[in-house]
């Protein structure tokens, strides 16, 4: 990179020597970084950054939330929000890699575009309204209920047990974790939902 | 793989600087073609016919690994003589009842095994998509086999194959799948060459195998390939399936599916399982071989898991309260259900069906007939909005003053704002540490579900109804912690390994299993991860510190076990097959198995073992059994049950297709589910009229930079920036055919619906020679919605319901359709230009075409 007026400062004010080491080309053939992408290509400006991963106040291991590789994540927290995402070199899946939407999570889980309240849409309404969060899980729980009331079957037509309610469906699971798909069934199956669906059948 | 899978794919990069030649067979060129070393494009959906030629070159060079084959598979097992062929039944298997559209499978048995109790009418077994349950242990079958170890039986598997594949030749491969003899011979020959003692080959695959309505048969053609060559149970080799979310796997073995439940368990049917023992008889098999039979501790420590102290052997541990399945309940049988007002409420959790399942619009008409529908998502998705923002409210079809759902979108914690585990596509769990809070009403759906418990049980607490008593007695005392009160993870993780219910000790493994009451498990394959009380799935040894197994990097289920059935990858002896791929091995001084990985074998019992007759379960396996799960203890190139089209894979046609089959009268396959619905319906393929009407072929897959239904990334300005538009990729000679010009606009008319796309004119797209006929292949991604950053018609819309009878799985890789230039119509005018098309074609809505191909032509086709 040519840096300009800068250098010929340098010149007049310390000296041939030092502008020469300011040379990132003398520094590449002489220094440590023959291929010129570390300390050989820095700049006075670029010295003076430091990266997010360096001042994070702490750092989570994590796995990329995208495809079923498994990629290894290093999440970087500043200030209680999350600062950068990197692939971990420890890992013997992803060896420190991260695709294009692997490398994309911190605008994923920091994207503005993400729903923060509870919204809610009445029957036959054309729009939102807000709603409470503990409100909103009242009425849902106040649905179950009513559903399993209407729709409730204890036997078949010979009288052998079904225990269930067919008026209940749910689909979704592959994004979530293992111990929330294990909270999910177990919930449904003793509420007697079995429509219990999820990416894997699609 | 390069764009799906793209971190994945740097280990077939590096297996390709090591030597290892890269084939790539995909209807379109992409980037993994580009790295490799041949691309074969091939017409969607004929990968059987492929496969078949690749078996029958094996077999007729006899280039099979027959120490391995006669060993490790059931070659040499002969098969009941009341079986008959799709050779002799031009596309049918014997036991064909046309009645169901499903088969008897009696006379598929081993001889002398034809009333075992896995065979006999399999209508029900659809319905449930029980090959599901398969996924960890083998069908059903007796233990004690008749063999001809010279394989020169008529009746023995060995033969049975031969003959099935004997017209799947080079020439027949090219003109069904459209790839050259010289490409086919080459890939082949390469496949073989590189498979033995020294050698192994690897076989990949994605949803590009299982999204169709024979997509289990494919992955079954590829496991006899592997298992001829020996490539079962051994490094550098097997048949690895690549999925598509962070824990696909993990939400399959702790299932939100509705016809399992955790560890394979099938969920119970009201006819077949009316009590305890005869659900478990129905899992064990009694009198059969392999592990399965320990069936009995794993049903009831997950009951003691669910039930505590409610669960007793007395009350046969609250079996009572399962929910009974009566039939098919799955994700298309309930959006039909929706339609026709059966259901009251939908929960949606991380899943977008208006736009990630096939039809569309059937999709967000379903919803839109709902009492109350629950979204959980991160982001506002077209499932949240379709009764404001959806394409049915532009054609009136969905007026929102008159849609009735009541609709609550609940904000999600994403996957750094929570902690838990995913299982990746190795079977490895892998723990993820919680980095900061989630915002706002955000949280995860352990929260949800947790504190929607408590509240359901609160307000039943008075109740005395029966049905009530599943939910009152559960166990659902987790602790929480946090501003939120958000239940441990950790304790949940703790249940699923499973403890002994006196002492609270967590257990070490399954073996530790109890059918008494003694112990809790509520994942018996899960069973280990929380060993010695510790989180083995959050072990980060760095890859630096460990060998290339790794190891103790997470936890990998069973019992850590990397690689499965790996006493396969010693020879019967017990010694390592050669050097190179040392693997697990006998340590005759030590007397046990021994070696990189966790042995999959009893650890102490020798290759020399052999069972005392009569003898089943474990004890049953002899020492040169690897495959410990089969009710034989071998790898199955035939399958005498457990999959429902047939024992053996058959190149049947997509049920929509320009092509009439070449290799039988029957022209798709005559056991897929159907459903004869108003809003379904299926575009006519040969031997029915008016299959011209749809004249092109057109398939979907991914963006290396967009994820699925696109919720997860279209959303994320990164991504939606790298790619903004809905796109279609047509040849340059069917964009001279049609009158599309690059980057226009064209549309695409299915019998379902109209999308429309940008057009991308490019060679990545090849016409096909296909039995003296030239077929257009056009490609789509099926990622686009109309929320989000960026917004576009939705691929998928253009599918109908048809499904894999197995497992229940749509076909929505193969469909036909009218590519047409210039923009759709809007508004009602597009509902015209589709009614059009349905009655140019002869589709009439509610009714589909029969499951058995009959016309007079297509028996002389078969005998050919
Ligand atoms: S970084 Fe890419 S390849 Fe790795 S898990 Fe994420 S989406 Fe998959």
């Amino acid at each position: 990179m040519f840096r300009g007026s800068l250098a010929w400062e340098g010149v007049s004010g310390l000296g041939l020597r030092t502008f020469i080491e300011g040379w990132p080309v003398y520094r590449q053939l002489t220094g440590t970084d023959p291929l010129g992408r570390g300390a050989a290509a820095k700049s006075d400006g670029s010295r003076a950054l430091t990266a997010r991963t360096e001042d994070a106040d702490s750092v989570a291991r994590s796995v990329c939330p995208y495809c079923a590789v498994g990629c290894g994540q290093r999440v970087f927290v500043k200030d209680g929000q999350v600062s950068q995402i990197e692939g971990d070199p420890d890992s013997p899946i992803s060896r420190g890699r991260l695709c294009p939407k692997g490398s994309a999570s911190k605008s994923l889980v920091t994207s503005p575009l993400r729903q923060t309240t509870v919204r809610y849409r009445r029957p036959y309404s054309t729009q939102w309204e807000d709603l409470e969060l503990d409100t909103a899980l009242d009425m849902i729980a106040d649905r179950i209920l009513a559903a399993r009331e209407q729709t409730w079957e204890d036997v078949d037509t010979q009288g052998r047990p079904l225990n269930r309610t067919l008026g209940i469906s749910s689909l979704g699971g592959a994004t979530l974790d293992n111990e929330e798909n294990y909270l999910i069934k177990k919930l449904f199956t003793a509420m007697g939902a079995l429509q219990i669906e999820n990416q894997a059948r699609i | 793989m390069a764009e799906a899978h793209p971190v994945g794919f740097q280990w077939v990069m590096e297996a390709k600087r090591r030597g290892a030649k890269v084939f790539h067979v995909d209807p379109r060129f992409t980037r993994t073609s580009a790295v490799a070393d041949e691309y074969l494009p091939i017409r969607a959906g004929t990968d059987i016919a492929l496969l078949g030629g690749v078996v029958r070159y094996i077999l007729d060079n006899e280039l099979d690994f027959r120490e391995y084959v006669l060993s490790y598979t059931n070659a040499a097992t002969i098969v009941s003589e009341e079986f008959s062929d799709t050779e002799d039944g031009d596309g049918f298997f014997s036991g064909f009842d046309p009645e169901t559209g499903t088969y008897v499978q009696d006379s598929w048995q081993y001889e002398g095994h034809e009333d075992s109790s896995g065979s006999g009418h399999t209508a029900q077994e659809r319905d449930s998509a029980a090959g599901l349950t398969h996924e960890s242990h083998g069908a059903p079958v007796g233990g004690q086999t008749r063999r001809d170890e010279t394989l020169q039986h008529p009746r023995c598997v060995y033969q049975i194959l031969k003959r099935h594949f004997a017209r799947y030749t080079p020439e027949m491969v090219e003109r069904v799948c459209g790839i050259s003899q010289a490409q086919f011979l080459e890939l082949a020959r390469a496949w073989t060459a590189n498979s033995g003692r020294d050698r192994t080959g690897m076989l990949i695959y994605s949803v590009g195998w299982t999204q169709h309505s024979v997509g289990v048969q494919y992955i079954r053609t590829g496991a006899i390939i592997q298992l001829l060559l020996g490539n079962m149970g051994r490094p550098g080799g097997g048949v690895m399936a690549l999925r598509g979310h962070a824990s696909i796997q993990g939400s399959t073995d702790i299932p939100t599916l509705f016809n399992l439940l955790p560890g394979y368990l099938p969920m119970p049917h009201h006819a077949e399982h009316p009590s305890f023992d005869e659900w478990v008889d129905s899992i064990r098999h009694p009198g059969q071989k392999g592990f399965w039979g320990n069936a009995r501790s794993f049903a009831a420590s997950l009951l003691k898991a669910y039930w505590g102290d409610a669960a007793t052997p007395e009350n046969d541990f609250c079996y009572g309260y399962l929910p009974r399945l009566t039939g098919d309940h799955g994700t298309y049988q309930q959006v039909l259900n929706m339609i026709d007002g059966k259901i009251k409420g939908y929960f949606l959790l991380g899943q977008n069906p208006a736009v990630g399942s096939a039809h569309g619009r059937a999709q967000r008409l379903g919803m839109a007939n709902l009492d109350w529908l629950v979204v959980r998502d991160l982001f506002m998705i077209e499932s949240a909005t379709f009764w404001q923002n959806g394409p049915e409210v532009a054609t009136g079809e969905i007026v929102p003053e008159e849609c009735r759902t009541e609709v609550f979108f609940l904000p999600a914690a994403s996957h750094v704002e929570k902690e838990g585990t995913f299982t990746q596509t190795q079977r490895l769990l892998q723990w993820r540490e919680k980095a900061v809070e989630p915002p706002g009403d955000a949280r995860s759906e352990l929260w949800f579900f947790y504190h929607l418990g408590r509240k359901l049980r609160e307000k039943l607490a008075d109740s005395t109804l029966p049905r009530d008593r599943a939910l009152l007695d559960l166990t659902w005392d987790y602790p929480t912690h946090g501003p939120h009160a958000e239940p441990s993870a950790e304790a949940v993780l703790r249940e699923i390994n499973g403890y002994d219910v006196a002492t609270g000790r967590p257990l070490s493994g399954f073996a530790e299993a109890r059918a008494d009451g003694s112990t809790a498990i509520g994942c018996w394959i899960y069973s280990g991860v929380y060993a010695d009380g510790v989180n083995q799935a959050a072990r980060r040894k760095s890859r630096h510190e460990q060998d290339w197994v790794a190891a103790e990097w997470g936890w990998a289920w069973p019992a850590n076990r990397r690689i499965l059935y790996n006493r396969a990858s010693a020879d019967p002896d017990g010694n390592p097959w050669s050097e190179r791929k040392r693997y697990v091995w006998w340590d005759a001084e030590k007397a046990e198995w021994t070696g990189y990985d966790v042995p999959d074998f009893e650890k102490t019992k020798p290759p020399s073992y052999r069972p005392p007759v009569g003898a089943s379960g474990p004890e049953g396996i002899a020492g040169d059994d690897p495959f410990v799960m089969q009710g034989d203890g071998k790898g199955w190139l035939y399958a005498p049950s457990g999959v429902l089209d047939g024992p053996l894979p058959t190149h049947y046609e997509p049920v929509e297709s320009p092509v009439r089959n070449p290799l039988y009268g029957q022209q798709a396959n005559p056991t897929r589910k159907m459903y004869a619905h108003p809003v379904n319906s299926v575009n006519p393929s040969p031997p029915q009229e008016h299959a011209q009407v749809f004249p092109y072929v057109f398939t979907v897959s991914r963006l290396t930079e967009h994820h699925t239904a696109g919720a997860m990334s279209r959303t994320v300005s990164p991504l939606a920036e790298l790619q903004p538009e809905m796109f279609v990729e047509v040849s340059p000679a069917l964009a001279g055919e049609v009158g599309l010009t690059h980057l226009g606009w064209a549309h695409l008319v299915s019998g379902r619906a109209v999308i429309e796309a940008k057009v991308l004119v490019t060679d990545r797209l090849t016409p096909l020679r296909v039995d003296g006929r030239i077929i257009h292949q056009v490609w789509l991604p099926y990622h686009f919605g109309f929320e989000g950053l960026v917004t576009g018609d939705s691929a998928n819309d253009l599918f109908g319901i048809s499904l894999d009878p197995n497992v229940l799985i749509q076909e929505s890789k193969v469909g036909t359709c009218d590519v047409r230039p210039g923009r759709r119509p809007t508004g009602p005018a597009l509902l015209d230009l589709v009614a059009d098309y349905q009655r140019r074609a002869g589709i009439v809505p509610g009714q589909h075409a029969p499951a058995v191909t009959t016309d007079n032509e297509g028996k002389e086709h078969g005998a050919s």
